[in-house]
């Protein structure tokens, strides 16, 4: 490992896969009717953030990420686990919203990064959010199959597929490429197939796949924009 | 009120890197750090290449994302606009060193020393070690000189280390909202741009590229 650290790696990436994804399996977890869909998401979120942890330069300091909330997305989206936790445990149908609100803090965490033009797109809202259901409810498909379930994931996968096309669209990264035509192809497609057949599997396949397309979006696509020279030194002055 | 502010005169910049080296002498940067770069970019195809120097690094925005963003408020904005981070409460979650689109900050998480091990006239901040860093504005010097009744960007004991090295004298530093400075002067004088604008950011690095006709 580099001394220099100049972006964010795996570590960071790691909160936004498994946090997101546990987020989504929280929300979708009164869907189930199954208890422990809350606790998988919440051990999830929990190692999300253990990971990220990992990544800060001062670990004893943790606490002082509670310091900003006025303006910056990673104190809220602390708060908002910091609710989440104890809701999840004893409520958790309360729990299911407060995990979307954590769900859309990490969103706004990549957009309010002003130096990567493929996080600060607004597009990248949609495209975290709806990726963080589209997996919670491809986890929680792995619990149960309950009818409603089965409509939600759908409906999630569709979403999902359409914010990355509108994604897409905005922005040009080589790096999402391939991970962004496997969400299309088996993120969504296979998985909608497979869905009436096997649907574990049609869950873990969108799940696995929204997990690949965040971590290229964090690890490789983090592309600083660079310096720009809009007029170039008139030469022969004074 | 006072707001400080910096300039490069790309028609004077001949990259000789001075400025750099100052700055790493001045505020001990370990390897790898530059607080203060100067890009020596090439533009054009053969045969109409043209070649241009860019100091570049903490522009100390007027609304600057990295404070924006910074989780633990170690990031902050003084009355007279230099942007400082507090060692002492920065978590080095490196959120900063993202959201700057100047690619200004650094964090460097164990200490490293030019030639392997410490020598003797080497400083060693512990501070520094696991925390975000950039370009300060000299700001200990600032806030000395003017103690002192000195004069930021005309008396060098009150102005930036790269300012003060300039060999071109391509660098100038001083106060923006006074008329009468010499930063006042070259702007009113001169054609400038500020490195992407469009961003909102408002930095507070002039890049002067000709005179105004």
């Amino acid at each position: 490992m580099s001394a220099l650290q100049r972006n964010w790696d795996a570590r960071a990436a790691a909160n936004f896969m498994l946090g997101g994804a546990g987020a989504g399996l929280v929300a979708c977890a009164p869907l189930t009717g199954n208890s422990y869909a809350t606790l998988a998401g919440l051990a999830m979120i929990a190692a999300g953030l253990g990971a990220v942890w990992l990544e800060t330069g001062r670990k004893l300091r943790a606490a002082h990420v509670l310091f900003n909330p006025f303006t910056s997305w990673m104190t809220r989206e602390a708060f908002a686990a910091l609710l989440l936790f104890p809701l999840g445990l004893f409520f958790p149908l309360l729990a299911a919203p407060v995990a979307l609100v954590f769900l859309y803090c990490q969103a706004r965490i990549l957009r309010a990064a002003k130096g990567i033009p493929a996080w600060r797109a607004r597009e990248v809202v949609a495209l975290v959010v709806s990726t963080g259901i589209a997996e919670g409810a491809g986890l929680a498909l792995v619990i149960s199959a309950e009818r409603w379930l089965l409509g939600v994931f759908a409906a999630a996968l569709v979403v999902r597929y359409f914010a990355w096309r509108r994604y897409r669209a905005a922005v040009r990264s080589d790096a999402l490429e391939l991970p962004g035509r496997t969400l299309g192809w088996v993120g969504t497609g296979a998985a909608l197939v497979l869905l009436p057949i096997a649907p574990p599997v049609a869950g873990l396949a969108a799940a696995a796949c929204g997990a690949w397309l965040k971590l290229a979006l964090v690890t490789r696509a983090s592309f600083k924009q660079g310096f720009s020279l809009p007029h170039l030194p008139v030469r022969g002055a004074p | 009120m006072t707001r400080w502010a910096m300039i490069a005169d790309l028609r004077r910049c001949v990259g000789c890197q001075t400025c750099t080296a100052a700055c790493k002498q001045a505020n001990a940067t370990p390897p790898g750090v530059q607080w203060r770069r100067v890009l020596d970019l090439e533009l054009g195809e053969y045969p109409s290449v043209k070649r241009a120097f860019v100091p570049v690094g903490c522009m100390h925005c007027d609304d600057p994302p990295c404070m924006h963003v910074c989780p633990s408020t170690a990031t902050r904005k003084r009355a007279d606009g230099i942007v400082t981070i507090d060692y002492d409460l920065c978590i080095g979650c490196a959120y900063c060193a993202v959201a700057c689109p100047y690619d200004a900050r650094y964090k460097v998480d164990k200490q490293e020393f030019a030639f392997q091990e410490k020598i003797e006239s080497e400083k060693h901040d512990s501070k520094r070690i696991g925390v975000a860093t950039k370009c300060t504005f000299c700001v200990e010097r600032i806030d000395a000189g003017l103690a002192r009744g000195l004069k930021p960007g005309v008396d060098p004991d009150a102005t930036p280390a790269c300012v003060n090295s300039c060999i071109a004298g391509a660098l100038h530093f001083g106060d923006a909202e006074d008329p009468d400075s010499n930063v006042s002067e070259l702007l009113a004088e001169n054609q400038f741009f500020r490195m992407h604008e469009e961003l909102g950011t408002g930095p507070r690095f002039y890049y002067l590229w000709d005179r105004k006709p």
